[in-house]
């Protein structure tokens, strides 16, 4: 296999410490969700780590990746530390986001990483942005984002493809096939069998790899970066996986068939890695617990310190509109006292005779 | 036509002049846009731009407005300055989530801010139609985190354009098409046309009211002070706002406060329309200066219509600034 020329074992266990640090560290979000310390919904990968950690381990540093929701996997292989997504979703002062916006809504420049926001598909559209910075200074770093198959459905998400297509932008766009938009299946959304098939209208080359399979996403991406590196535009990588979760912690899945389930639960991307590690003499069951228990130690020792921290000052509130502080949102109109009319007796018509700015 | 230190330039002129300057002086300045390479533009603002900065700096897109801000979004995030050009203004409703959701809140939620310019012609009077004539600044007026400009002279056009392209937060430049060949002035030649944002200016002082307008309503609001004047005596102070947001504020309720009497005008329909927000804000600064209620002349609420007859009929009018201005003059 193409992969075991350019993988070596340091490799073979960096991908199975961020395959295992994305589940832990999203089941640790689910404790303590549970305990009340996130604010707000809590959106998780599990099952889809695989397609997450290939693709951000395939980039370089300078590469610039643009995550949907459950792409948690692909930012902690990029080099995000598990204390800013936990800042995150607890809503920390000290978070990247300063406690103005949630979940993996940041922006980090020095990590190359692009926040999604919430209207979905927009992303793509400024990750061409990105990317053209790159093709204008002949910068030979590329891009690489993620869409589910529900948000390959927005109208931006069609712009953002067609132009990077026409523009041959160095981009690299992952397609989740997860089956599932929030609770509607895409079979019911979209008149698509075969995913890859999209490319065609886009005039651009698909690849359809298994999304549960870390090496062969990895192996993918690899290619597509590479093909995007070389000027040779953009890729569309399929990668068949599954939600196995619902859309949000609040959200049970009642509606997601439990044989479903029980298939993709044993075709487990951890599982089915580690085992592969093993059988190929790459990883002793017991390296691997290892690893597994480092991973929770850490995660002990983060959770500590961030529960620790507080939210930002409530009138941060106010702040970092507009680069110019000058112009950040003026309170007082909207709470009084009203500047200048400090002892005016309201309901009185007399005008003034003197204003407090003098004239 | 140069005239002692002085060349004369048309409103769309000095938006080429603006664009090809900071292009010129700062590498990081590019332009995206439909149709603005080879062809040059709809309006032919970018003509030649193509062979003076390339394919690199001037950039044919798709049909894709919101792929154009998303582009200017991304680029701006790396430290170039974009330029976007929406063909008509009225084409800026497809881009609106990424201007609305990404570049508007950017700054806000991430820290990372979004310096670019997104321009392209407004306005009525050209007998264009429901979707090439719209004034469209009070869909974001209610956006935090944008600041926009509408110029009204050749000089503000290009004093403010090169302001909002060394600007780090996004600026929507609204240019009014019905100006841009008409309006002709004698701009400096050697000396450097710059307009800091923000800041309205005192087109023409007086004493017993101040009209509040922008964009091409400057014109009209001008003549209609000018008629008053000859036939009533009443002296009407003009205060061209130049930038929408941020409001100059204090620039109103200064005028008012010598005045004691407001009219605002504007292009846009009236519910919803900036005249509400700057009456609501002279209330809360200086009530106990008005000497009158403030009034409103602003389109009609409907759509842009085509026919001459009812486009006219939409428009304010010089008459209904008059008859406005009147009726607080003798309140």
């Amino acid at each position: 296999m193409d992969h075991l020329k350019a993988l070596d074992r340091e490799d073979m266990r960096a991908l199975y410490r961020f395959l295992w640090l994305t589940r832990a560290l999203e089941e640790r979000l689910e404790i303590i969700f549970k305990q009340g310390h996130v604010v707000g919904g809590l959106y998780r990968s599990l099952g889809q780590e695989a397609t997450a950690v290939g693709c951000g381990y395939a980039l370089t540093a300078g590469d610039w990746i643009a995550p949907s929701i459950r792409d948690l996997g692909a930012l902690l292989a990029r080099g995000l530390d598990p204390r800013d997504v936990l800042r995150q979703y607890t809503a920390r002062g000290t978070s990247l986001c300063a406690g103005k916006d949630n979940t993996n809504h940041f922006t980090v420049p020095e990590l190359g990483i692009l926040g999604p926001i919430s209207p979905l598909g927009t992303q793509l559209c400024v990750l061409n942005g990105v990317a053209l910075s790159f093709r204008t200074r002949r910068d030979p770093h590329v891009c690489l984002t993620f869409q589910g198959d529900g948000a390959s459905r927005t109208g931006t998400s069609h712009e953002g493809l067609a132009m990077a297509a026409a523009l041959n932008l160095p981009i690299v766009v992952v397609l989740e096939h997860n089956r599932w938009a929030f609770g509607t299946p895409s079979t019911a959304v979209a008149a698509v069998a075969k995913w890859a098939d999209v490319a065609g209208a886009y005039g651009v080359p698909a690849v359809t790899v298994d999304g549960n399979d870390v090496l062969q996403v990895y192996d993918a991406a690899t290619q597509a970066i590479a093909r995007a590196r070389a000027g040779d535009g953009m890729t569309i990588l399929v990668a068949e996986t599954y939600r196995m979760l619902g859309h949000a912690q609040h959200d049970a899945q009642k509606y997601v068939p439990e044989d479903e389930l029980d298939e993709w639960r044993d075709h487990d991307p951890i599982q089915s890695f580690a085992e592969y590690l093993i059988e190929f003499g790459f990883e002793s069951a017991s390296t691997l617990k290892r690893i597994r228990s480092e991973v929770v130690a850490r995660l002990d020792a983060a959770t500590d310190e961030v529960l620790a921290e507080g939210y930002p000052p409530a009138e941060e509130a106010r702040t970092r509109v507009f680069a110019d502080p000058a112009l950040d949102a003026d309170v007082p109109w909207t709470r009084g006292p009203v500047p200048g009319y400090e002892g005016l007796a309201w309901g009185s018509r007399a005008r003034p005779t003197t204003h407090p700015e003098g004239d | 036509m140069e005239n002692g230190g002085t060349v004369e330039t048309t409103y769309l002129g000095a938006i080429r002049e603006a664009l090809q300057e900071e292009m010129r002086a700062d590498e990081s300045v590019f332009m995206l846009g439909e149709d603005i390479g080879a062809y040059g533009g709809a309006f032919k603002v970018t003509d030649g731009f193509l062979d003076e900065f390339g394919p690199d700096r001037i950039i044919d897109t798709p049909i894709s407005e919101a792929a154009i801000v998303g582009a200017a979004i991304g680029a701006a995030h790396m430290g170039l300055k974009p330029v976007a050009e929406m063909q008509f203004i009225d084409f800026i409703a497809p881009a609106f989530d990424m201007i609305v959701n990404f570049a508007a809140k950017s700054r806000y939620r991430t820290g990372i801010g979004a310096g670019l310019v997104i321009r392209g012609p407004c306005g009525a009077g050209a007998r264009s139609g429901p979707f090439h004539s719209q004034s469209v600044e009070s869909y974001f007026a209610n956006v935090p985190g944008l600041k926009m400009i509408a110029p009204a002279r050749a000089y503000d056009a290009k004093g403010l354009l090169r302001a909002a392209i060394r600007d780090p937060d996004p600026v929507l430049f609204f240019e009014h098409k019905f100006l841009y060949r008409r309006i002709k002035e004698q701009l400096p030649v050697d000396e450097e046309v710059f307009v800091p944002l923000g800041k309205a200016r005192t087109h023409r002082e007086g004493t017993d009211l101040t009209i509040v307008t922008y964009g091409a309503m400057l014109y009209k609001s001008t003549e209609a002070a000018d008629r008053i004047q000859v036939e009533d005596g009443a002296e009407i102070e003009v205060v061209d706002l130049r930038t929408l947001r941020p409001l100059d504020t204090r620039a109103i309720v200064e005028s008012v406060k010598r005045t004691g009497r407001l009219l605002i005008v504007h292009e846009a329909p009236r519910f919803g329309g900036f005249a509400g927000e700057i009456t609501a804000q002279v209330c809360e600064e200086a009530f106990e200066w008005l000497d009158a209620p403030i009034r409103r002349v602003t389109a009609i609420d409907t759509p842009v219509p085509y026919a001459p007859t009812l486009e006219d009929y939409y428009l304010p009018g010089e008459d209904d600034i008059v008859a406005a201005a009147r009726w607080l003059l003798a309140y």
